[in-house]
């Protein structure tokens, strides 16, 4: 179908708010970066110089950005499979449920509508060493509870909540994908002497596969680029480096310590990373995991 | 290979109940049709036998055991499904192979069964497609060859052919009759279609309003419908309903015993030509005639009656609508019922 409009500009008229939004705050500042990416500045922005590929050099060959990149792999693998799992448990959990299942779905999705920053701070007083609700119970078991210096356990409590706010996206997911599977194959899977256990991980995980692959997507990204809110409300990246992602050690290069030309090769990496993840998702998603 | 016995079952969803008391005893080996119209509980039955469905009271034996409370694992029973539900995810080879495999089968018999099953279902060139590449009919086969493999003591069907078109549902119809007569497993079969039901069947049970109506031979239930019910589900077009009373006077009503108030006949049982020796005349008019191929359906509107009736004849008659006519039946085709309550009598 062709709309067709009054006017021959009314169009162009129609899309130029979204196309200045895209300007503003996605082009131009990416212009920015990949410009930056290449000076070097100081602080005071009162010298600058070309210098090339030198920021990239000297970023690639900086062992506090290859910390963060260890950091940024094991946190964002862990908050996707962490929060996948646990969503994929409540889901199968949900499907059993019979009576009020539309109010044990609702409460699960509270959380998604709880902004980063805010859910970061929760966690934060659930677990402060001093005060944290949790973090009596933790000392009472034994365990040497101090998020504030033991950079596991502070890596453990961002995971915690990046993954408690995540949850509730996967589960909606998961709750759909399972529904979206004939309940007479679990019954023929069921006659055919398999049980509960392996039900699940013959007919229903497999496939669950598209809903599984999709989110995974999700998650990493989100894992990577969305988690800013919470690491920067619970651990600031500490203690030392220990939970400085990619994303805050951008923030934190660039912002506080104001090396602009690092910070800026760092984003430029970072959309290089955005952009593959992408092509990766779209060219994948809708066609490798599917049953013909 | 085993008797499958449903003694008094019922089955409650809360506080209404759908099937009010069944017992059905199935020989071993036999091919028994459940038909009746939507909604009368022909899956739930079906189900409650397969293990799907809990089974509110009664007992249920499947050989000499009880398996009221058994998984549908434990039930040694196959099920063909409406929607054949089969594995998007494995090839035809392991759909046909996972009820062995999870039973812990070795590889040697797995892999004879299903070549055997393959053969015998004509799918051997189909194994190692997925069931999304295969048409209507085939993954019939597919589902059908799934129950066969595992050898079972008693095949369960679901409307199995229901989703098919006409042509390909008659070539697996007559082939499901094959298969189970050459392996000789006990089958129940349920379907709405009554032609499916009398092809099919060794017996035909009716169900209506989850109660059992009749149950016989297809040869039983047509020739000698149990209930008025049973008469007008069972046939095409269905049985007319005449009163007694309306064919006094005009032809021998011996053979109606004094309790009967309505008497069935057969749209066949209706003929334009006066047959030898004793009948009875009913005089109609003739309202439309229809051509359907080699016979005819005339809808015609018997004297004095409010309800039509459908004649079925040979060949094409020559008759204007409107025209009268002179209908004649025997006495031994007289169907009488009991209107009150719905028995013969
Ligand atoms: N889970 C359920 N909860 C409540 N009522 C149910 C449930 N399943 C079936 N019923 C009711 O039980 C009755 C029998 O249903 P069933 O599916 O056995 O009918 P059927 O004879 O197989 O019909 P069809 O030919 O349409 O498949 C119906 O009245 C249906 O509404
Ligand atoms: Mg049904």
């Amino acid at each position: 179908m062709r709309a067709t409009f009054p006017h021959r500009f009314l169009p162009y008229l129609l899309v130029a708010p979204q196309l200045a939004i895209s300007l503003i705050f996605f082009y131009w500042p990416a212009g920015q970066a990949l410009h930056q990416s290449v000076l070097r500045e100081d602080p005071f922005g009162l010298k600058t110089q070309f210098v090339g590929l030198a920021n990239f050099r000297r970023v690639l060959g900086d062992p506090a950005y290859l910390n963060s990149v260890q950091v940024t792999a094991f946190f964002s693998v862990a908050t996707a499979f962490l929060s996948m799992a646990i969503a994929l448990v409540l889901a199968v959990q949900a499907e059993k449920i019979l009576r009020g299942k539309g109010f044990y779905r609702t409460l699960m999705i509270w959380p998604y509508a709880v902004a980063a920053a805010i859910a970061g701070m929760l966690w934060l007083f659930l677990f402060n060493p001093s005060f944290g609700t949790l973090a009596y119970p933790l000392r009472q078991m034994g365990i040497a509870w101090d998020p504030l210096l033991n950079g596991n356990q502070a890596m453990a409590l961002v995971i915690g909540a990046a993954s408690w706010k995540q949850i509730s996206y996967n589960f909606l997911f998961f709750v759909a994908g399972l529904q979206a599977i004939p309940k007479s194959l679990i019954e023929a899977a069921a006659i055919d002497g398999a049980g509960r256990t392996r039900r699940f991980w013959t007919i229903v995980f497999p496939l669950l596969a598209p809903t599984t692959f999709f989110l995974l997507v999700v998650n990493t990204v989100y894992a990577l680029f969305d988690t800013f809110g919470i690491i920067h409300a619970v651990t600031g990246g500490g203690p030392g480096k220990s939970t400085e992602t990619l994303v805050y050690k951008v923030y934190n290069d660039g912002f506080v310590n104001l090396q602009l030309g690092s910070s800026a090769a760092q984003s430029v990496i970072l959309m290089v990373i955005v952009i593959a993840l992408t092509a990766f998702q779209f060219r994948y998603i809708e066609r490798k995991v599917h049953y013909g | 290979m085993a008797t499958v016995t449903l003694q008094d079952i019922r089955k409650s969803y809360g506080p209404t109940e759908v099937i009010h008391g069944v017992s059905i005893d199935i020989a071993d080996g036999e091919f028994v049709v459940l038909v009746g119209p939507s909604g009368c509980g022909k899956s739930t039955l079906l189900r409650m036998v397969a293990g799907l469905e809990s089974v509110t009271s009664g007992t249920l034996r499947i050989g000499e055991r009880v398996v009221n409370d058994l998984e549908p694992a434990e039930r040694d029973i196959a099920m063909v499904f409406q929607n054949y539900a089969l594995y998007p995810h494995m090839s035809v080879r392991n759909n046909l192979a996972y009820g062995l495999k999870n039973r812990g089968f070795a590889r040697a018999e797995i892999d004879r069964r299903v070549a055997e099953a393959a053969a015998m279902l004509e799918i051997a060139p189909y194994l190692d497609r997925k069931p999304g590449q295969l048409s209507g009919g085939q993954r019939q086969r597919v589902a059908m060859g799934r129950a066969l493999v595992r050898e079972p003591a008693a095949f369960l069907f679901d409307e199995p052919l229901s989703n098919l078109d006409a042509k390909l549902r008659i070539q697996m119809r007559v082939e499901i009759r094959r298969l189970q007569r050459r392996v000789g497993t006990t089958s129940l079969y349920v379907t709405h279609d009554q032609i499916e039901a009398l092809t099919l069947a060794d017996r035909l049970v009716v169900l209506n309003g989850g109660v059992v109506e009749q149950i016989g031979t297809p040869e039983e239930v047509f020739d000698r419908p149990a209930t008025i019910f049973v008469a007008g589900f069972i046939g095409t077009p269905p049985m007319n309903m005449v009163p007694v009373d309306w064919l006094r006077g005009k032809g021998e009503l011996d053979a109606v015993p004094a309790a009967a108030d309505v008497v069935g006949i057969r749209p066949d049982d209706l003929d334009l030509e006066a047959p030898p020796g004793s009948h009875l005349t009913l005089p109609a008019t003739l309202e439309l005639l229809e051509p359907a191929g080699a016979e005819s359906h005339l809808y015609v509107r018997l004297d004095g009656l409010d309800q039509p009736a459908t004649v079925r004849t040979q060949g094409r008659p020559a008759l204007a609508d409107g025209a009268r006519l002179a209908l004649h039946v025997r006495p031994e085709a007289l169907h009488p019922f009991v209107k009150a309550t719905g028995r013969r009598a």
